[in-house]
């Protein structure tokens, strides 16, 4: 029987697996780019169905946002073009994709049937202050190397884009 | 409700999707759009069972891994950028000096 929160899982899954098959399909990097954000949009979605409202938000804005606004800053900053079509070899093409797909079918089908007596979980939403308690009070540690972590990279970022200074 | 079976098997398959896309990809970009691909599989992975086992540390190291692609992207794109300044080029089949 579909619920009305399994139809909105099945537009959203549709919506992710459409995103990630277009990323593979199209040879422009922008374009890829684009199916990227659609992919992460309708990621947030489903957390919100699970109810995780701050890890949604956090997900629009940092990855949605932040990291893919870098993403296409680069794409037109190195003006990258469309990529040449791989000679792909008709071993690959014939034998290599089917498998491919094979795989990928059975592999989600076995989790399937792994995990089918877990059964739905109650979609309580969890409230934003019991995550951030757990976060400064538990996690507090790693959450401070998180913020070393982002400084260094930073600064390696900084430290690897520089021009050198030519005489 | 929705069984937590469904968001697994979905997260597996933008894993594996995202896996093709690094393997079949030849712009140094989109193969690594694709790892970002994969992370957010394993995201969607965190939540399912800190959903369906009542636990808020899933949630916790979502947060952990969106910050460290954020770190991760800085310092790749920043790498891109060498790459494309020193060999002028963006195809992953071109940059092919360790092969030599």
């Amino acid at each position: 029987m579909i619920t009305p929160q399994i139809a909105v899982f099945l537009v959203l899954a549709a919506l992710v697996v459409a995103g990630a098959v277009s990323l593979i399909l199209q040879r422009h990097p922008i374009h890829s780019a684009l199916s990227l954000i659609v992919v992460m949009v309708a990621l947030a979605g489903l957390y919100l169905l699970q109810g995780a409202e701050f890890v949604a938000a956090v997900q629009i804005i940092v990855y949605a946002g932040a990291i893919m606004v870098v993403f296409i800053f680069v794409i037109m900053l190195l003006n990258a073009g469309e990529e040449e079509r791989a000679n792909v070899s008709r071993w690959a093409r014939f034998v290599g994709v089917p498998l491919g797909a094979v795989f990928l079918v059975e592999v989600a089908y076995w989790i399937g049937r792994a995990t089918a007596h877990l059964g739905p979980a109650p979609t309580e939403t969890v409230s934003t202050r019991d995550l951030s308690t757990l976060l400064f009070r538990e996690y507090v540690f790693p959450f401070e190397l998180t913020s070393i972590l982002i400084l260094i990279a930073l600064l390696g970022a900084l430290v690897l884009a520089r021009r050198e200074e030519s005489s | 409700m929705v069984p937590t079976s469904y968001f697994l098997v979905l997260s597996a398959v933008l894993f594996g999707l995202g896996v093709i896309a690094f393997i079949f990809k030849r712009n140094i970009l989109t193969v690594f759009m694709s790892i970002e691909l994969m992370l957010n599989a394993v995201n969607l992975t965190f939540v399912t069972f800190s959903r369906s086992l009542g636990q808020l540390q899933g949630q916790v190291f979502v947060l952990f891994v969106i910050v460290v692609a954020a770190a991760e992207a800085a310092v790749g794109l920043a790498i891109i950028i060498l790459i494309h300044r020193n060999r002028r080029t963006l195809d992953v089949e071109n940059v092919d000096s360790l092969k030599d």
